[in-house]
């Protein structure tokens, strides 16, 4: 049997591009690195799946390349807990684990944001980057029209999936204004060829879909499944059929591990210097957590912090030229996609804000803070723990975010014991008598 | 300064809300002054377990006089209080336990008290995931559990119907001459004060001897029907009684949503609000004695909080020792979602003068003045 403790000298939690590339840097450094992923794949959210069935260059050439590095991947494996300083606990599904480090880098990453509005929790309506991994696995949704609506460079990219796996796209709705958009077509092109090229190559399958822009979702019709969605552009509201409505309005960090070991935060994000070191000595961060900023920018901030994490401080300064270009592509993306007024107001009274706990806004939007609201109509506490909500809360009420509480993720009970010899003591024996729903 | 307020009251804690809801009813002017949200604190910490305890005469007294109150009160409950009346199974793991099962009884019975002896085959029935060989247990029936943050809620929206006024603010001080004085300098007149600030009451009422003892809790996803009481352990009568060590006992709540709450710990001199790995273990590991099973189920969350504790572990109701302008309604240890309906009423009858349904000396803050803070 596997012992269950490991230590190693850099430790990188998350294996998309920023995790890829910082253990790299470090590993090929000659330093002792592990790569702990919730997944059993190499690539994350972003570059899920190349790993069983390569499409893009880019990410084949950061998975073999890890590879090579000679870092380690602890694959299905969740951090829950930092019990005490230089120990992560963690949860695989053949037990707990306890992970030791000297440096530790966040690569967690980010997830979609999801707006309720009226008609969101129907069947078919769905998040879009969520459905185009649900294509990707098999699920399908050939002749399926298909409507995809929200905010954000994901979309293109989603629809353009779709299309490949035979879905039937029958718009695209950008609740950004095509002059944005275009601006920011136009600065990137200047400023990354290659991006816009990419963009191209996406644009050329979405030939004969309709893309608009300055056009939202208000809500989504059907008795026990989505029927049609109707969008406005805020002068005239029309309504399309769909069996599908693909919904995202760009990403949300995801900076619960972070703050769970007690990082600062800056409006939102993981806060860090130029060696991406975050408040918290030795713990560093990249891609997504410091800002949305997509692939190439995940990468240079993982390289910057696997070598800085590593000692090799000149090396990573040759870097920071490179990363700034990317800072202001990010800058520039969260300016043209930033939301606008009329998305943040779509939900009803009646319309549930929080999923787990079946808490609607009427009830929610009462409170003027988050511990309130939480308190009082048990949003946010339920198996998600706020993932969907809170960010929603933030964004649509203003509310602030609160301290994260352990386990990180819902873990099973057998995992928040600390990892010793008599571990095992408690069996695992069945359950008797419960019907376990939900 | 105009004197505005016959009473105002410094928490929004359930204990709090409830002596406000009591006095507004009761026809006085009420204002209640909170930092935080209502029901924030020890309150939302808690499991929002309403029992009947018999440790002393006089705990008894208070936790039946107020178990009765909520019944009273629970056709009027909102559904978000989550009422439900799933009784109490203390178990007993060996004969010695059982002797404790039958000892308590007969405190109950005779005192009217409805409970029932279940022996080992009894409590397995009754409870399928408890571990075999359990020498048994005794169910306590009018017990029940509720969400402490919607019931404080309740309280505050009760006393407002009956003109009592909210206000969120901190206070810096309790005057001697009645009310209060604001952290931005602000001083509000009223007849007298209550501090109802619960494990921060101290800082209000220097010297007042109230200690806070650290509890953490777990909660789980929903699995609906894996117990079916409150469950505790009688051991826990033996750790919860020591007043030194840290202690852990098992102590297992279902909630309507499928929920479950498992503690429970109990530390001193623990100020910091942090899990304690090494408490969280013990604890763990003491429920998973009893209910072998749990280990894999799915937790969603774990929390502290700080109960407020009393040398002789009875609350302090009633004017401070130090001036009839300053009083207390605090001190209720792990018990203060039982006793809240209690508190809010016997407060209100001092303060109106009316004979109480219980008596109210033993809960009397004169009784811990010094010389007399000893206790048996």
């Amino acid at each position: 049997m596997n012992s269950r403790a490991h230590e190693f000298e850099i430790v990188i939690v998350g294996a998309g591009p920023a995790g890829l590339a910082a253990a790299c840097a470090a590993a090929e450094n000659g330093k002792r690195v592990a790569v702990l992923d919730d997944t059993p794949w190499l690539g994350g959210q972003i570059w899920r799946g190349e790993q069983a069935q390569p499409a893009q260059p880019g990410a084949q050439k950061w998975i073999e390349r890890f590879r090579r590095s000679g870092a380690t991947l602890i694959d299905q494996t969740s951090v829950i807990a930092s019990p005490r300083p230089g120990v992560l606990t963690a949860e695989h599904p053949s037990g707990g684990r306890e992970i030791r480090f000297q440096k530790l880098i966040l690569a967690t990453g980010a997830r979609e944001l999801l707006l309720p509005f009226p008609g969101w929790m129907l069947p078919g309506v769905v998040a879009a980057g969520g459905l185009q991994v649900l294509a990707k696995h098999g699920w399908p949704v050939a002749g399926k029209k298909v409507v995809v609506a929200g905010t954000g460079p994901l979309l293109l990219a989603v629809a353009d999936g779709l299309k490949k796996y035979g879905a039937h796209v029958v718009s695209t709705a950008e609740q950004a204004p095509l002059a944005r958009v275009a601006g920011f077509g136009l600065k990137l092109l200047l400023a990354h060829p290659g991006k816009i090229l990419q963009g191209l190559g996406i644009k050329s399958r979405l030939l004969g879909v309709p893309q608009r822009f300055g056009v939202w979702p208000v809500r989504a019709e059907g008795d026990r499944q989505v029927r049609s969605v109707t969008l406005t552009d805020g002068q005239k509201t029309w309504t399309e059929d769909c069996d599908l409505l693909a919904c995202g309005f760009n990403l949300v960090p995801n900076v619960e591990l972070p703050l769970a070991l007690s990082c600062e935060l800056c409006d939102g994000f993981v806060r860090v210097d130029k060696w991406q070191a975050t408040s918290v000595e030795n713990i560093y961060c990249a891609g997504e957590p410091t800002g949305i900023g997509g692939v190439d920018c995940a990468l240079a901030e993982g390289r910057i912090a696997g070598l800085a994490a590593a000692g090799r401080k000149d090396e990573a300064r040759q870097l920071f030229a490179g990363r700034a270009r990317w800072h202001r592509f990010r800058a520039a993306m969260a300016e043209t996609f930033a939301l606008r007024p009329e998305v943040k107001t779509l939900a009803a009274d009646d319309t549930i804000f929080c999923r787990c706990e079946d808490a609607t806004f009427g009830r929610v939007k009462q409170f003027s803070n988050w511990r309130d609201a939480k308190l009082q109509t048990r949003c946010g506490m339920g198996a998600c723990q706020g993932r969907t909500c809170g960010a929603a809360a933030r964004v649509v009420l203003g509310f602030g975010m609160e301290s994260v509480r352990p386990p990180v993720l819902p873990a099973r009970i057998l995992s928040l014991l600390t990892i010793s010899s008599d571990s095992t003591t408690i069996a695992e024996t069945k359950i008797t008598g419960t019907n376990q729903t939900l | 300064m105009n004197q505005s307020f016959d009473i105002v009251i410094v928490g929004a804690g359930i204990v709090g809300a409830a002596c406000a809801a009591a006095c507004a009813r009761g026809g006085l002017k009420v204002l209640v002054l909170e930092r935080g949200p209502i029901g924030g604190g020890t309150t939302a910490a808690g499991m929002g377990h309403i029992v009947v305890m018999d440790d002393s005469e006089a705990q008894f007294a208070l936790t039946r006089y107020s178990r009765n109150l909520w019944q009273d009160l629970r056709p009027q409950l909102p559904d978000d209080v989550e009422f439900d009346a799933c009784g109490t199974l203390w178990v007993a793991a060996d004969e010695e336990e059982m002797a404790e099962v039958r000892r308590k009884e007969k405190f109950y019975s005779e005192r009217g008290v409805r409970v029932e002896v279940l022996d080992g085959k009894g409590v397995a029935k009754a409870e399928p995931n408890l571990r075999p060989g359990l020498a048994g247990g005794l169910r306590v029936l009018g017990d029940a559990v509720l969400y402490p943050p919607c019931a404080a809620r309740f309280f505050m929206e009760q006393a407002q119907r009956h003109g009592a006024e909210f206000r969120s603010g901190e206070v810096q001080a309790l005057l001697p001459e009645g009310g209060v004085q604001l952290r931005d300098g602000t001083r509000l007149s009223a007849g007298r004060s209550v501090n109802a600030a619960g494990a921060c009451s101290p800082a209000l009422s220097p010297g007042l001897p109230v200690r806070k003892r650290k509890g953490h809790l777990v909660i789980t996803d929903r699995y609906p029907g894996y117990v079916h009481h409150q469950i505790v352990e009688l051991g826990y009568l033996k750790s919860a009684h020591s007043m030194t060590k840290d202690s852990v006992a098992f102590n297992i709540q279902p909630r309507k949503t499928g929920q479950m709450l498992v503690g429970s710990s109990r530390q001193f001199d623990a100020e910091d609000t942090g899990v304690d790995q090494q408490i969280l273990d013990r604890m763990l590991r003491r429920a998973a004695e009893y209910l072998p099973s749990l280990g894999n189920l799915v937790a969603t969350r774990v929390w502290t909080g700080h109960r407020p504790t009393t040398p002789d572990k009875l609350p302090l109701i009633g004017p401070s020792i130090e001036s009839d302008r300053i009083w207390l309604a605090t001190g209720h240890e792990g018990l203060g979602i039982t006793t809240s309906t209690g508190t809010g009423q016997l407060l209100a009858d001092l303060l109106l003068g009316k004979t109480s349904l219980i008596p109210a000396a033993p809960y009397a803050p004169a009784r811990l003045a010094k010389g007399e803070a000893h206790h048996g």
